[in-house]
């Protein structure tokens, strides 16, 4: 197993974003604002991050039967104490994110590790995997963030780049959220056939 | 080696042939926009040209660049795109600024028609979807209304009607000859009306869809009027103001976007003329055809699956 491998796919080749299409709820509704995008990418990576080390630490003694529960109770623990953490620590960034902050617990990307993945892994390449696809994520979310923020609100990370009656409203909207990620994926698949 | 054309082409029945094609609709369509059009320079001048102008090249532009760049062949030699563009002007207040004019005419050929497949692949009205666009990106340049007559910012008479109370509103015969405020083709009745029964005599557009619509939106106003004690003028300034008949006679009736069965037609016209009233009289917006006719737009697959003509001879399956 190839180390560097397991942390570069979750980047560009099995971007949970882009080319797994997990996680489309987060990416879609707190993607208003560099910032949000940024302080949701890092959330998730820390969970995913304590998840992958106590799935597969654990992955001997959890009755494949119970897997599933096991996780998901594994990752609300470690969801629980980043809430706790972001509202002690962040609380403007524990305000705007809202709700999606416990909804870390259904992502799909950190299930998806810890079973096709932490569970079947030793402890060093889990820890990998988990950097690698959390970092992808937040990437991504920067990514869609970024392209909203500017043409939503004329800012990027607050910086102020467009004259006040530039921006078009709609992409900070939700439906700005849809176009932004449809055509950035639409891009993606362009751009990743012509180097495959 | 017989060439190509004198070859008997055989088919199966029925082999009936019609002169009509895409380049005679696109062009009928635009025959029947020219009264709505040349009310809107008579009464909004200069500002309205620059807007349609703008709305045209622009769509014209992109659909070329987009046909190039996607590899497609237009049947309609892009006159299809010049009536989105020209649809799409009818629908902007005249005083909106050029570029975003421009910006929503992009974004109604491009990601409304182009993304989702092009001439006969969208799902929703490109010049609507070009509308909302805009109306959601820049709301107060989208709600800027001018009165035609003395240049002033005013409301428009359906934006009157919803906030009841200051301005008054403009007497049936101006809404109906069109010199009131509000979008640059929508304001005269007349002359919507007259496209409207030009493409009915053409047969370019089914009855169906303007008749169930218009009808849907007349009853409702009137019980709604009958219960306030307005009498019949409610009824009819409901027709005749805002972009109803824009709407009704050249948008609903959007060969792509719209339903082909009968039965189909009908419901598309009575679900559209329940939303405007809905709108009108319950939602946000003093003005909803826009939004109506997109979310019909939506359950047109629907429509169409569920009032299939059934199979002649054939029997239904008791199953």
């Amino acid at each position: 197993m190839n180390l560097k491998n397991e942390f570069t796919k979750g980047i560009v080749r099995e971007n949970p974003l882009f080319r797994l299409l997990l996680g489309m709820c987060p990416a879609l509704a707190v993607t208003t604002s560099v910032n949000n995008g940024l302080g949701m990418g890092v959330a998730v990576t820390g969970v995913l991050l304590a998840s992958n080390i106590v799935v597969s630490s654990m992955r001997k003694i959890i009755p494949p039967g119970v897997r599933i529960p096991a996780f998901i109770v594994i990752i609300a623990t470690f969801v629980t104490i980043t809430d706790m953490l972001m509202h002690a620590f962040t609380p403007a960034l524990y305000t705007s994110l809202g709700i999606f902050i416990p909804l870390i617990v259904v992502n799909c990307i950190i299930l998806g590790r810890a079973e096709s993945f932490a569970s079947r892994n030793t402890l060093l390449p889990s820890v990998i995997d988990a950097l690698g696809m959390g970092i992808g994520f937040t990437l991504a979310l920067v990514v869609v963030s970024a392209v909203r923020e500017v043409l939503g609100a004329g800012t990027f990370f607050g910086l102020q780049l467009l004259p006040e009656n530039i921006p078009a409203l709609i992409m900070i909207l939700p439906p700005g959220g849809f176009i932004a990620l449809g055509c950035l994926l639409g891009l993606m698949n362009k751009f990743q056939k012509k180097t495959a | 080696m017989i060439p190509q054309k004198d070859l008997i082409v055989v088919t199966s029945a029925p082999h009936l042939h019609s002169p009509d094609n895409v380049p005679t609709a696109m062009r009928d369509v635009l025959i029947a926009l020219t009264p709505a059009l040349l009310a809107a320079l008579y009464f909004f001048r200069l500002p309205a040209l620059l807007v349609i102008l703008v709305c045209v090249i622009s769509a014209y532009a992109a659909e070329i660049v987009c046909l190039k760049i996607m590899k497609r062949e237009s049947p309609t030699r892009e006159s299809s795109a010049i009536i989105t563009g020209l649809l799409l002007a009818f629908c902007l207040p005249p005083s909106l600024p050029l570029w975003m004019a421009v910006l929503g005419t992009l974004f109604a050929i491009v990601v409304a028609k182009h993304l989702f497949g092009g001439l006969g692949q969208n799902i929703f009205n490109p010049a609507l979807i070009g509308r909302a666009f805009l109306l959601a990106s820049f709301p107060v340049a989208m709600t800027n209304w001018t009165n035609p007559l003395d240049g002033l910012t005013t409301a428009s008479p359906l934006g009157i009607m919803k906030e009841a109370g200051g301005e008054v509103l403009p007497p049936l015969g101006e809404i109906f000859l069109g010199s009131v405020s509000g979008s640059i083709g929508e304001t005269s009745a007349l002359a919507l009306l007259l496209g409207g029964a030009y493409l009915l005599y053409r047969r370019q557009i089914d009855w169906r869809i303007p008749g169930t619509f218009l009808g849907t939106v007349f009853l409702l106003t009137a019980v709604i009027g009958g219960i306030k004690g307005e009498g019949l003028w409610y009824p009819v300034y409901h027709l005749c103001a805002g972009g109803l008949l824009l709407g009704a006679f050249f948008m609903a009736t959007d060969w792509v976007t719209s339903p082909v069965t009968k039965l189909g037609r009908i419901l598309f016209g009575i679900g559209c003329g329940l939303l405007v009233v809905l709108i009108r009289t319950k939602g946000g917006y003093p003005e909803g055809v826009a939004y109506s006719i997109l979310l019909m737009n939506v359950v047109t697959p629907l429509l169409d699956r569920y009032t299939k003509a059934r199979v002649f001879g054939r029997v239904k399956s008791h199953a």
